[in-house]
């Protein structure tokens, strides 16, 4: 695969609101999030999401500071969420 | 109530194809009978799964183009040189066939009618989708917003929506659609030819001052430099959204 | 499991039945570009590969002093943890018994790190007496960033995320720790002729 520019293997975290479902019951990418790493707050929709269809997990990074806010895995025993530098996470109301 | 329409949203329904459109020569448009489909707003796409007889499954992700209110539901898929998923969806894919779809999700990159802020979509190839999704839906509740489409194809024969747009943009209150090709350019083309770039988002783009909506989808090289000229244009990084389609732009 | 979709294939992908293949893989002929970051980009004239931890003195390389070091061309095949293999891979890189040739450590375990943060840990065991490389080229081409170039770890026998992209350095450390995907559900040693994907496999 000629793929030139690593830019190009970036998506934003709205591309994982069906993933991320399974873990919240309620469509997350609009809810903002703070980076307990740099403080930014933004949606999950804007993050900077890393997945691809052969890729072990879909890995969520901070896209102001690039820090891992947290990893979604599907393991054979359910959908895991292993949260890193996110430090909290605000649902707007009526989900 | 609302909590089983929110978890509706999040399982995985059957879809089934009532109709195919070829919209250009790799770019088609399926219809599809959702049961019980919940309803979606203008920017939210849909998982698609597909199981092979081996058990061989493959998820992609594809924006919904039809607008809000309509019975069936329409996604537009471009098919990619090595794309397993698009290949099938643009290609084999037949009347009467069905597969699993999970959605509408989303809530990010989604455009209300109610905001009365002007409306600047920047699109690239097959990431028009989401953006049309909201132009149709403007039309169809008669909204006024300002809006201004500028789209980046490779041609004229690439331009999806192309019949649409032209018969939209006629009219007081249409939307300013603005093509600009790459590649080959018709013989008397009078139009933008070359990639989107500071200078040009600077023409077509409202003043950062007027605080204008501003939706971006396509390639993620062309939105990852879109959304940076935007931004160095002054418009704030947060009323910026961006949907990134990969590298191959959806697969 | 799916509704089965009529007349869905997907990729090319083929069941071994030399024997050659681990169970439960399929073997493709591309190569999936894969990563949990941004391709990071150390300039060669930045970039060194350090033996540290648990080490009566540690050591460097440059590039330069690296590349000096006597390597090897050869092909093997490669098994992913979501169930690819590719076979007959070329690649040219200095083995890891070369880098840790006269090493005086009691360490068991090594974690392999890498730029953008990745980690990985095996048994020192699974990385000596030539079942692991650094490597820097493939299909006799540079490796390129997207594949972890300018050098990363090659470890053929345990699934592909052991292969550290962008390797650094292995640390020798006395007991198991586990790294970045081991952290996030997967198998501490990944086994592929055992199936050892997951925690608890």
């Amino acid at each position: 695969m000629p793929l030139t520019d690593e830019n190009e293997l970036r998506l934003d975290g709205n591309a994982l609101a069906g993933e991320l479902g399974r873990v919240f019951a309620v469509d997350v990418t609009a809810a903002d999030g703070r980076c307990g790493h740099c403080g930014r707050v933004a949606p999950l929709g804007a993050q900077h999401l890393y997945r691809y269809p052969s890729a072990p997990g879909a890995v969520v990074r901070c896209s102001a500071c690039g820090s891992m806010l947290f990893v979604l895995v599907d393991l054979p025993d359910g959908v895991r969420m292993t949260i890193g530098s996110l430090s909290w996470l605000r649902l707007a109301p009526g989900g | 109530m609302a909590g089983t329409a929110l978890l509706g949203r999040l399982t995985w329904r059957l879809g089934t194809v009532v109709a195919l459109r070829d919209e250009t020569s790799t770019v088609r448009t399926i219809v599809l009978d959702v049961p019980e489909w919940p309803g979606h707003r203008p920017g939210q796409h849909v998982d698609v799964r597909l199981t092979a007889e081996d058990g061989y499954q493959a998820e992609r992700s594809y924006s919904i183009a039809s607008p809000p209110g309509r019975e069936q539901v329409e996604l537009t898929v471009e098919r990619l040189p090595d794309g397993e998923v698009s290949s099938y969806l643009v290609g084999e894919l037949r009347e009467g066939d069905q597969f699993e779809l999970r959605g509408p999700i989303g809530g990010y990159f989604v455009w209300n009618a109610g905001d009365e802020a002007p409306l600047l979509l920047v699109a690239g190839g097959s990431g028009v989708v989401p953006l049309m999704c909201m132009v149709r839906h403007r039309a169809a509740v008669g909204a006024r917003t300002p809006t201004r489409l500028l789209y980046s194809a490779r041609t004229l024969d690439d331009l999806i929506y192309r019949t649409e747009l032209e018969q939209l943009a006629q009219g007081d209150r249409s939307p300013e659609v603005v093509p600009t090709l790459t590649g080959v350019t018709p013989p008397g083309w009078t139009g933008l030819a070359r990639r989107i770039d500071e200078r040009m988002l600077a023409d077509v783009a409202w003043p950062a001052a007027e605080r204008p909506a501003i939706f971006v989808c396509g390639p993620t090289a062309l939105v990852e430099s879109v959304a940076r000229d935007l931004v160095d244009l002054g418009h704030e990084p947060g009323r910026v959204k961006t949907e990134r389609f990969g590298p191959t732009g959806g697969t | 499991m799916g509704f089965i979709s009529r007349g869905f294939r997907g990729r090319r992908r083929d069941v071994d039945t030399s024997g050659r293949v681990p169970p439960g893989q399929y073997v493709v002929q591309d190569f999936p570009v894969l990563s949990a970051g941004p391709t990071p980009r150390t300039p060669l004239d930045q970039w060194t590969f350090t033996i540290t931890g648990e080490v009566a003195s540690p050591r460097t390389w440059t590039w330069e002093e690296f590349r000096a070091l006597p390597s090897e061309r050869f092909t093997t095949d490669i098994h992913c943890v979501t169930k690819w293999s590719k076979l007959d891979t070329v690649w040219e890189g200095v083995s890891v018994d070369t880098v840790l040739e006269d090493i005086d450590t009691d360490a068991a375990y090594v974690v392999a790190f890498s730029d953008g943060d990745y980690t990985t840990n095996l048994p020192l065991e699974d990385v000596s007496d030539g079942k692991a490389w650094v490597v820097y080229a493939y299909d006799d081409r540079p490796l390129e960033p997207e594949h972890g170039g300018p050098a990363r770890l090659l470890v053929p026998h345990l699934y592909f995320w052991k292969s550290a992209k962008w390797v650094r350095g292995l640390e020798l450390v006395a007991h198991d720790e586990p790294g970045f995907w081991e952290t996030n559900g997967y198998h501490l040693r990944g086994d592929p002729w055992r199936e050892q994907r997951y925690w608890g496999d």
